[in-house]
C-alpha cells in the first residue's frame, strides 16, 4: 500500500482493506499477570457462589410453582395442611414494612449526612461516623428485642395519636374506635409501623454512610466558588452538594430498601403473624417473606420446604433488581462516575 | 522573613518576657500563635452586617496580616494597600504565601479548620474581619476567581451567571435578568462567544471560556473588589489573552488583585505589585511592593531584582 508521504491521493483512494488491528499484548510483567489471575478468581467465585444461589432457589421452586401455579403469587393464605398458599399477603406485608422503615429512615439518613459532612467540626463528624458505624455493627436481635421491650410500649401511643388525627387517610386507618374512653391498645401493638421503625434503625446506617460519602466527594472547587460568591453554607448545600449527591441519595436508599426488604429477625420478634391483603401498617397483625419462612421453617415437611424457598427465590429476585437500580442510579450519577 | 525585618524587631517582641533573655531571632523561631503576644483573632462567623454605603470598587487595605495553619506560620505581618480601580499584581516564587494572603483577603482562609490569622483588612475602611461583620456580605462585596475554573457544570450558562444573585437570594425581574447576563458576559469578554448557547450547561465549555464565565458570574454580583488566584495558570495563550484583556476593562468598575506566576502577566496587567517571598522556613512576606513599572525597572532589594529577571534560585 501507499506510503504515508504520498497521502495526497489517498483521500480518493478507497478504504485499505488489507490491515487489521493488530493483538497487542499487555506486557504485564510477573507480578501483576499473578494478582490479575488471582483477583480474577477470586471475582469469579463470588459471581459464582450468588449464581448457585439462584440457581438452588429456583430449582428448590420447580415443584410448587409447578402445583401451585399462579395461584403461588394470588393466594393469601399460608395453609399447607389444607393445600392453600401463597405469598400474595406476606409480599404486601413486606413492602409495608419496608415502606415504613424507608419513610423513617431516608429524612433522618439525610439530615444526619448533610449534618455530619457539612457542618460538624472534625471531631464532632469522627464521633458520629464511629456511631453510624455502630449502629450498624448492632445485631438484629438486639434491634428486635429493643423494638419489642422499649419501642413497642411507646410505639402504640404514636400509631394511636396517628390513627385519631389522620385516621382518615386509608393507610392510617385501624380497625377500632379510637375514641373510646378505654382505646383497644392490642389493636395497635405487633404492627407493621412498628417493626418497620425496628428496620429503620438498621437500615438508617447503610443509607447515612453511602450519603455522607457521596457528599464527602462534592468537588471543592465548585463549593469554594459558592462560598466564594456570598453563599450561606445551606445555600451552598442546596446548589452544589445535594445535586452532585443526588445518585448517592437515591442509591443508598435503594439499598436500603433491599436491606429492609430481607429483614428477618427483628421482624419476627416483633409482628404477630397474619395472612390477610391489607394496607393499614398501624394495625395488629403483618407478615414478611423472610418471617414466614423464619416461623415456619423448623417444622416444615419437604413439599412446605419447597413452598417456603419458593416464597424466598422471589425475595431474591425482587433484592436483586433493587439492588441492581440502585448500583445503575449509582454509577449513572456524576458522582459514581468520577471514580 | 526579611532582613529589615531581623533589624528592627515588631514591637510584641519587646513586650514578651522572652526577648528580654534570648536574642530576637531565637524568639522568632520559637513563636507559635499561643505564645505570641500577637492576638489571634476570633473569627465572629454569625454576627449582622452593618450596611455601609458600598458603590463602585473599594479600596483594600491590609494591615499587619498574619496567617497560620495549625502552628505553621505562613504569612508574617504583610501590610499592604490595594487602590481602587487599580490592578495590583502579587508574585512570588510557589510557598511564598500570596495564595493564603489572597484568600485572607475575602475571608476564605478560615475555611481550612486550624486556620487562624492575625491583623486587619479594611474594605473602605471597615474592617472585614470586625465583630458584627458578616461573611456572606464580605464576600459577595470581594468577589474571588479561582485557579482552576469552576463553573457549576450542570447549571445553564445562564443560570452560571445569575448563581450568586440566587445564592444571596436577590431576586430580579425577568428583563432584568436578561439584561444583567448580557452586560456580565460582555465585561468578562464572553457574550459574544455563547449568546446563542446560554442554555447549555457550564461545563460543556472551554477551559478559558470557562474561566471567562467564572468571571462574569463574579460580576455579576457587583462586587467591588475582584480576587484572582493564578487565573491563567491553566489556560492557552490566546484564552489568557482574552481574560487579561478582560481584566484592564473592568478595572474601571472594580478594584482586581491577582496572584500570577506569570511576570510578563504581572507587567502587562498590573499598575501596582507586590513581590512575596519565603525564605527557608520562615512565614512568607512582602519584600517590596510598588508601582509596577518601579518594580520591574528600578527594584530597590536586589531579591526582587534577581526575580523579576528571572535570575532566582
Amino acid at each position: 500500500m501507499a506510503t504515508v508521504t504520498e497521502s495526497a491521493p489517498a483521500a480518493a483512494a478507497p478504504p485499505d482493506t488489507t490491515d487489521v488491528p493488530r493483538g497487542i499484548d499487555p506486557g504485564l510483567a510477573r507480578e501483576d499477570k499473578v494478582f490479575f489471575v488471582a483477583a480474577r478468581t477470586v471475582g469469579i467465585v463470588v459471581l459464582a457462589i450468588m449464581g448457585s444461589i439462584g440457581v438452588f432457589l429456583g430449582y428448590q421452586s420447580i415443584p410448587t410453582l409447578s402445583r401451585y401455579g399462579a395461584s403461588f403469587f394470588t393466594e393469601s393464605q399460608w395453609q399447607p395442611e389444607n393445600d392453600v398458599l401463597g405469598i400474595s399477603a406476606v409480599l404486601v406485608g413486606t413492602f409495608t414494612v419496608a415502606l415504613v422503615a424507608l419513610v423513617i429512615a431516608f429524612p433522618l439518613a439525610l439530615t444526619s449526612a448533610i449534618y455530619i459532612s457539612e457542618y460538624a467540626t472534625s471531631r464532632v463528624k469522627r464521633l458520629l461516623v464511629s456511631v453510624i458505624d455502630l449502629m450498624a455493627a448492632v445485631p438484629s436481635i438486639i434491634w428486635g428485642l429493643w423494638g419489642f421491650f422499649l419501642l413497642q410500649p411507646k410505639a402504640i401511643h404514636a400509631a394511636h395519636w396517628l390513627h385519631t388525627h389522620v385516621g382518615w387517610l386509608p393507610f392510617f386507618n385501624v380497625d377500632t374506635d379510637p375514641d373510646s374512653a378505654s382505646w383497644a391498645q392490642s389493636r395497635y401493638a405487633a404492627s407493621a409501623f412498628i417493626a418497620g421503625i425496628a428496620v429503620s434503625m438498621m437500615v438508617l446506617p447503610m443509607a447515612a454512610a453511602v450519603m455522607i460519602h457521596v457528599f464527602g466527594q462534592a468537588p471543592i472547587g465548585e463549593r469554594e466558588a459558592a462560598l466564594g460568591l456570598g453563599s450561606t453554607r445551606w445555600g451552598m448545600v442546596r446548589t452544589v452538594v445535594l445535586p452532585f449527591g443526588r445518585g448517592g441519595i437515591i442509591g443508598g436508599s435503594m439499598l436500603s430498601l433491599g436491606r429492609a426488604l430481607g429483614e428477618t429477625i427483628a421482624v419476627v420478634l416483633i409482628i404477630s403473624p397474619a395472612f390477610d391483603i391489607k394496607f393499614r401498617p398501624l394495625e395488629v397483625g403483618t407478615n414478611t417473606v423472610a418471617a414466614l419462612i423464619a416461623g415456619r421453617f423448623g417444622e416444615a415437611t419437604s413439599s412446605q420446604l419447597s413452598a417456603l424457598l419458593t416464597a424466598g427465590f422471589v425475595l431474591f429476585i425482587i433484592t436483586l433488581i433493587i439492588n441492581t437500580l440502585a448500583a445503575m442510579i449509582v454509577a449513572r450519577s456524576r458522582s459514581g462516575a468520577q471514580e | 522573613m526579611t532582613e529589615a525585618g531581623l533589624v528592627s524587631p515588631p514591637s510584641f517582641e519587646i513586650t514578651s518576657p522572652l526577648s528580654r533573655m534570648a536574642p530576637t531571632t531565637t524568639v522568632r523561631a520559637l513563636q507559635v500563635p499561643q505564645s505570641s503576644s500577637i492576638s489571634v483573632r476570633e473569627i465572629d462567623r454569625e454576627a449582622p452586617y452593618d450596611r455601609a454605603a458600598h458603590h463602585g470598587a473599594g479600596q483594600l487595605e491590609a494591615r499587619d496580616v498574619s496567617a497560620w495553619f495549625g502552628s505553621n506560620k505562613v504569612l508574617e505581618r504583610v501590610n499592604l494597600t490595594m487602590p481602587a480601580n487599580a490592578v495590583t499584581a502579587l508574585i512570588g516564587p510557589s510557598g511564598c504565601g500570596k495564595s493564603t494572603f489572597l484568600r485572607v483577603l475575602n475571608r476564605m482562609h478560615e475555611l481550612v479548620p486550624s486556620a487562624q490569622l492575625a491583623g486587619e483588612v479594611m474594605l473602605d475602611n471597615q474592617d472585614i474581619y470586625a465583630p458584627g461583620t458578616r461573611i456572606t456580605e464580605t464576600r459577595k462585596r470581594i468577589g474571588m476567581v479561582f485557579q482552576k475554573p469552576n463553573p457549576f457544570p450542570t447549571m445553564s450558562l445562564a443560570d452560571n451567571v445569575t448563581a450568586g444573585l440566587k445564592l444571596n437570594g436577590i431576586k430580579v425581574a425577568k428583563g432584568d435578568r436578561e439584561a444583567l447576563i448580557e452586560r456580565s458576559l460582555t465585561r468578562a469578554g464572553l457574550w459574544k462567544e455563547v449568546k446563542d448557547r446560554l442554555k447549555e450547561p457550564g461545563g460543556a465549555l472551554s477551559g478559558g471560556q470557562q474561566q471567562r464565565l467564572c468571571i462574569a458570574r463574579s460580576l455579576a454580583i457587583e462586587p467591588e473588589v475582584l480576587l484572582m488566584d493564578e487565573p491563567c495558570s491553566a489556560l492557552d495563550p490566546t484564552s489568557t489573552r482574552r481574560v487579561e484583556e478582560t481584566i484592564m476593562e473592568i478595572k474601571q468598575q472594580v478594584t482586581v488583585v491577582i496572584v500570577t506566576h506569570n511576570m510578563q502577566q504581572a507587567a502587562r496587567v498590573s499598575q501596582k505589585c507586590a513581590f512575596f517571598l519565603a525564605e527557608m522556613g520562615t512565614p512568607g512576606g512582602i519584600v517590596e511592593a510598588g508601582d509596577t513599572a518601579q518594580i520591574f525597572n528600578d527594584p530597590r532589594d536586589p531579591r526582587t531584582n534577581d526575580y523579576v529577571n528571572g535570575r532566582f534560585g
